[in-house]
Formats: structure tokens, sequence, C-alpha cells
């Protein structure tokens, strides 16, 4: 197991396009993905079956995450002080390297050598288990999914299902090869399987590491759910518990947790509530008799701070990761996680990503979108998906040296040539003589539509403008009606 | 609205209800409305604006085609350009000035005018009051039909099966989705089936289909096969980008199957004329 935990995960190569292509290729991941997506979104639909409280919880989400993030810096103070009066270390760290570098001085502190991990995706953000690998210090996943991906080296796929992309046989035959048990495709056996291996790391392991859900800044508490019992293990069986997450994840209080709790759970899996909440209000008391001694929280920028800076971005931070923009997402479901090459997939991972790695390393992930709007429409929180990723384009194509830069890497997709075409474009639309003289030509010209044209017909014949335009036919017609009519009256 | 739609079967047609408070229609026939045709219908299905005109004078309504209009801004818009969407947008502005109904014959551009001309213009004052009043009065063709002409459609054609394909802007953002079944319920030999992943997009997405052709290409494959596998004789769809990118996939994959415009659909079905 400890080889296993130091080989890295998946190296991305190529671009977006390609990797989009070679997914699209792949009968095997997309029959996964798009069996995967509907059964999730039927199970959504099922649980929010009346409308109108849906939309009704919509926006008390929305408003909830919109209060908090109205008065985020005074939230995170408070929750550090709430945190530290409860025993609880508190960190702060603007990048993932300053975390890693965090979590590292607190494993040395230990002497540890063996870190268990519940599901968390800043952890991913971070690379963890990588960071940890290479240092010789041993990061196990815990959460089955995530498991099952570390086994195999990969990222997660999903941000609620980090191994959806796999189905039980795939499970099966990776079990046989990593773990030298029989090859079976029985869910529940494959499950006892990898529970076996685990139960035995949660008591070796010298500190447990965990992601928030939601971090209260009035109680100084953070809350955890999920459904294995894996984050209820590595927060209190090991000595030292380590919570990592981002500065966006503060609410106010515990009553706003209430409808984001309803909200995530059945955005997410369409499920009432999870099997554990996990409420963490500090190391084990002097009466108590279980519980880590010592409980730290590490909290993240990484460039959540450039998206809170622009009132129209800053809606990125509402996400409380439910991932049901993925399930809805026409284009995730077909190219699956991995071809995002990035710790978020899909919509959200879209709008997110630019702000922590840049929009010059995902220069086509605000384009890879027809903007369909099933995102937004099924967002908790109501993050208006859509017009975010608009609003990066926007950015994307902006000259590199033009006037108030939002976010790094923006102007990457500026071309001269691009934007020549726009404005030749936009010069004809608005001069109507301009128009008709190129609406004469296209029509009367439309033979000479050659059979090829660019991308357009690898996926259609090519298209014929027709023998009259709208304009001339209008004409026409209008004109003869104002004649009849006045010969009507005459 | 009922809640049937919310428990339907997975694939199977999710329709959303409209979030917003339902629009309010004026109670009376305009005498008279504009007609904005969009590039699309304008150079590859003007039978369609057409038909649109036919079916809006028939109700008594008299129509205006202003000739200076060209494209309402969006693939400008949608691709980042926004300076430039905002100067087209601003000359098509100019030409529907006149305190009367704007009809489209398409979700995605009436939900241009509607939900993204505000945007553009959000900085400029003076000019946001016509924006907003032009939103106002800005209809796509089937919830005009519907609501303010409040139209009776007597069927004459024979028996056929269709399947409706309905635009994301008409889904989501006119939230105008469930007006093509009503008007092609009121035509009896029509019957209407649904297709799997009703709801799902068909691929377009303006210059998201040429940028990114393999997953539009992808999408469409999809969208198309659901759709010849509904059992459906014709598709029917009140937009025309949806309709080049469906019809234009379905003669790529040489399918006898084509789609066509509502309008034009709507106005044959009822004894009109070509």
């Amino acid at each position: 197991m400890n080889t296993q935990a130091r080989i890295p995960v998946i190296e991305v190569e190529e671009d977006f396009r390609e990797r989009a292509h070679d997914a699209l290729g792949d009968a095997q991941l997309r029959g996964n993905f798009r069996r995967a997506m509907d059964s999730l979104m039927t199970k959504r639909a099922v649980a929010f079956s009346d409308p109108e409280e849906r939309e009704d919880l919509r926006t008390l989400g929305n408003a909830i995450r919109a209060r908090a993030l109205s008065k985020l810096p005074d939230l995170l103070e408070q929750l550090e002080r709430n945190l530290i009066r409860n025993g609880v270390h508190v960190h702060w760290a603007e990048t993932v390297d300053e975390a890693n570098a965090i979590v590292l001085s607190i494993v040395e502190t230990h002497e540890a050598k063996q870190v268990i991990k519940g599901k968390s995706m800043v952890s991913e953000e971070m690379e963890m288990n990588d960071f940890l690998g290479a240092r010789g210090v041993e990061c196990l996943e815990a959460d089955m999914g995530e498991y099952i991906v570390q086994l195999d080296h990969e990222k997660p796929s999903h941000i609620i299902m980090p191994a959806i992309h796999k189905n039980a046989g795939q499970v099966g035959t990776l079990f046989h090869d990593k773990l030298g048990v029989e090859y079976t495709t029985d869910v529940d056996q494959l499950i006892q399987i990898g529970r076996r291996v685990l139960r035995k790391k949660f008591f070796e392991a010298d500190i447990g590491v965990s992601g928030v859900n939601f971090a209260v800044a009035e109680t100084g508490t953070l809350l955890l759910v999920e459904n294995e019992g894996n984050g209820r293990m590595c927060t209190t069986v090991p000595p030292v518990h380590i919570a990592v997450t981002g500065i966006e994840k503060v609410v106010e209080n515990l009553r706003d947790v209430v409808p984001l709790l309803s909200l995530l759970t059945r955005s997410a899996l369409g499920i009432p509530i999870t099997t554990y909440v996990n409420m963490i209000s500090g190391p084990r008391k002097p009466h108590e008799l279980d519980g880590p001694q010592e409980v730290h929280l590490v909290l993240l920028d990484n460039g959540r701070s450039q998206a809170f800076a622009d009132s129209e971005l800053r809606q990125t931070l509402n996400c409380i990761r439910c991932g049901a923009c993925m399930n809805h997402c026409p284009v995730y479901t077909r190219i699956g996680g991995h071809a995002y090459g990035e710790v978020y997939p899909g919509p959200i991972g879209k709008i997110i990503t630019p702000h922590m790695v840049g929009l010059a390393k995902v220069p086509d992930h605000p384009s890879a979108s027809s903007l369909c709007g099933a995102c937004g429409e099924v967002c908790p929180v109501k993050i208006p998906i859509p017009t975010l990723l608009r609003r990066l384009r926007e950015e994307n194509v902006k000259a590199p040296d033009a006037p108030n830069q939002v976010m790094r890497g923006q102007g990457s997709k500026y071309s001269r040539k691009e934007r020549f075409i726009w404005n030749a474009w936009a010069q004809l639309n608005r001069s109507p003589a301009l128009y008709r003289v190129f609406g004469f030509f296209a029509t009367r010209l439309r033979s000479l539509v050659p059979a090829k044209v660019g991308p357009w017909t690898q996926n259609h014949s090519a298209p014929k403008p027709a023998a009259r335009s709208l304009h001339e036919m209008a004409r026409e017609h209008l004109a003869k009606q104002s004649a009849e009519k006045s010969g009507e009256q005459r | 609205m009922s809640d049937i739609f919310y428990n339907a079967v997975p694939n199977a047609t999710r329709v959303a209800p409209p979030r917003a408070e339902p629009r309010k229609y004026p109670t009376t026939k305009p005498e008279r409305v504009y007609l904005f045709g969009t590039c699309v219908v304008d150079l590859f299905y003007p039978e369609a604006g057409m038909d649109a005109i036919h079916l809006l004078e028939r109700e008594g309504i008299r129509v205006e085609y202003p000739q200076g209009q060209s494209c309402c801004g969006q693939p400008a818009y949608t691709s980042g350009y926004t300076d430039q969407a905002r100067e087209v947008a601003r000359s098509q502005l100019a030409l529907f000035a006149g305190d009367y109904p704007v009809v489209v014959p398409s979700g995605s551009c009436a939900g241009m005018f509607r939900e993204h001309y505000p945007d553009l213009f959000k900085d400029e004052p003076e000019t946001l009051k016509q924006v907003r009043a032009l939103a106002a009065r800005t209809y796509e063709l089937t919830e005009f039909l519907l609501f303010v002409c409040k139209v009776q459609l007597q069927d004459s054609g024979a028996p056929i099966r269709v399947a409706l394909h309905t635009s994301c802007s008409a889904r989501r953002e006119m939230n105008t989705h469930l007006h093509a079944r009503e008007l092609l319920s009121q035509l009896a030999n029509v019957e209407r089936v649904d297709h799997s992943h009703e709801s799902e997009c068909c691929g377009f997405g303006g210059t998201f289909s040429v940028r990114m052709p393999d997953i539009s290409g992808a999408m469409v494959v999809d969208k198309t096969r659901s759709l010849k596998e509904s059992g459906a004789q014709q598709v029917l769809t009140a937009d025309c980008g949806c309709l080049m990118n469906i019809n234009g996939s379905l003669e790529k994959q040489r399918e006898s199957l084509r789609g066509q415009h509502l309008a034009t659909f709507l106005w044959q079905r009822t004894g009109g004329e070509r």
C-alpha cells in the first residue's frame, strides 16, 4: 500500500478538445456516465417532488449564501475566534503549497507515518496524497469511491461520486489486480472487500484528515456530511484530526445550515439526509471517552478571493458542492469528469477552476458549453452558471493588456483575427445596406456553398441558404397587402 | 403546474414550471405588430417567417417587417464579444421603436431581447429605458398566438405523429416550453409523441457547434437518435437554430426524418396556402 500512495495521480496530457474527443469515442465510459447521470437526475426530481417548495428553498439557499459572502471577512474572523475558543487550531493558507506545508508541519510534529482521509475536494486541490506520499507518509483515501480511484492512480471524475466513471466490472478487475481478491461484480461484496482494508487502517492511522461542508461562524462548528461512516471514523478515531476547507464554506449560524443541508443532499443524491451528519466542535474534552486529542482547521484561499473581488463572479462561491450541475450537464454526461483535466469538472469546474489555476491554463473551459442552462436551472443556490460562463468568455477574449484585469490569465483566447471577424460581423449587421447586399448574394449564390464548411460539415450537411431571403419575401408580400388595402378603400 | 411532470419517469419529459410570476398578457389583440424575423430564418428558413406573418394576419393583425433588421446580436454576445453585440443590438433597437408588440419566431432571439439586452445596456440609463420597454413587448410566436391572439386552430390535415423539440432558450429563458404543445393539442389529427431526454440540449449553442464540434456532434447525434426512436414522422420546433442543427445532422446521416418550423406546420395544417 505504501508504494501505491507514492505513485502520482494521472498527469493529464493533450488539451481539453483532444481529451474530450477521446472520451467521446469511449463507448464504455459514455454508457457509464449516461446511466449514472440519468439515475441521479431522476432521484433529484423525486426528492424535490413539490416544485414550489423546491423553488422557495433554492431562493432561501441563495439568500443564505449571498448573506454569508457579503460579510465573509467578518464571518471568517468570528469563525476563527470561536474555533480557538473550542480548542481548535486554525491555519490560513493562501496557496495549496502553503496548505500542504501546514499539514506537513503537523504530520512532522506528531511523527506521523500513516494518514487516513475522508472525502475532501480541497485535499484534491492540494493533491495531498501525492504531497505526503512523496515525503514518505502514506495518505489513504477512506471514502470507497476515492479509495477506488486512488487504487487506480486516477483523479475523481465527479465531486460527489469520484469513481462514477467505473462500473462494477471495472472495480472488480481493479480489486482483483491490486488486492489479489477473487473477481466479482457484486457491489456488496466489493464494498465489503474495500471496507476490510480500510477498517484496519482507521486504527493504525496517526492522523485523520477530512473536508468540511459548512463551517459555522457563530458556534465554531465544522459540519461534515457523508454516507459511509468514514468521515466519522477519520475525525474521531486517530489522535489528530486535520480538517481542510475553502474560505467560502463559512455560514453565519446553525439555523442557516438546515436549509442548505436539505438542498445539498437532495440535489446531490436525491436523499432527504445523509446517513452521517457530523458536527465537530473541538478536540476530546477531559471527561469525554473518544474523539481526537488535537483538531486543526486549514482554511484555503487558492484563488477564491479573486472571485470574491468581483460582484458577479463572486456568485461562484455560493457553491455548496452538490454536483447537480454535473449530473444535468449534457457536456459532462458525454465526456465525463477526467476530460476537464482539473480537480473540479463540469459546469461548476468551468467557472471555479479559472480562479484557482488561471484562465490561461483552462482556455477552452468557458467555451465548452452550449449555454443550455440546465446547470443554472438545478443549482440549489442559484448560481447563474451560464451567465458566468459568458462572462468568462468575455474575459478570455479581452486584449491581454486591457485595463481592469479581474482575473489571472485573462485574454488567453485573444485573437486579432477573431476580433477582426466579429468587428466585420457587427458592421454587416448594423448597416442595412450592407446586410441587404449580403442577403442578396448569399441567396443568389447559394449553389456555390462548398460541400465542406469548416467544422460545421463535420456533423451536418452543407448549409444551403434559401433562394430568397425573408427580407425580400416580406417586402413583396406586405407591399401587395397594402396595395390591396388601398384598392379596397378606393 | 401539475405534479405529473415532476414524477415523470427517468429520461422522459421533465418539464420545469415557469419560475417567475407567469407573464401577464394584453387582454386585447393589437392592431399591428412588428415581426423580428431573425437572421437564421431570414437566410435559411424564410418560409417559416412568412408563415408566421400569415398566421398573424389571419388573426386580423397588420404585420410590419422593418427592412433594416438583421441579427439580435446573440452570436457575438455568447462568444464574449460584448461590444460588438451591443452595437448590433443598438441598431435593432432603433428599428422597433413603435409602442406595439414585437413577435419573434424563435425563443432564443426573443430571449436575447428580453433577458440579455438589459444586461448589454446596464450602464446606459437612457437606452436601458428603451430596452426595458422593448423587452416588455417582445413575444415569442407561440406565446403570442396562444395568449394574445387566443387562436383556435382547426386541423385540416391527415393524421400524423410529430415530435416536438423545444429550444433551451424557450424552456429556460422564455418559459414558453409548454406553449407549442398546447397549440398542437388544438389540432385533432396530430399526435405528439415524447422522445427520450426531451429536455436535453440538441447541441447547437450557436458558435459552440463550430468551436466544439466533437461535443456538439455527439449531442446532436443523441438528439436525432431519440427523435428517430420516438416514432415521429416529423419533428417540429419553434427555433431555427435547433432546426438547422437537427436537420443538418439528419441529412448528413442520410435519414429521411426532417424537422420543420412550427409556424409552417401550423399554417399548413390549418388550410393556409403557400
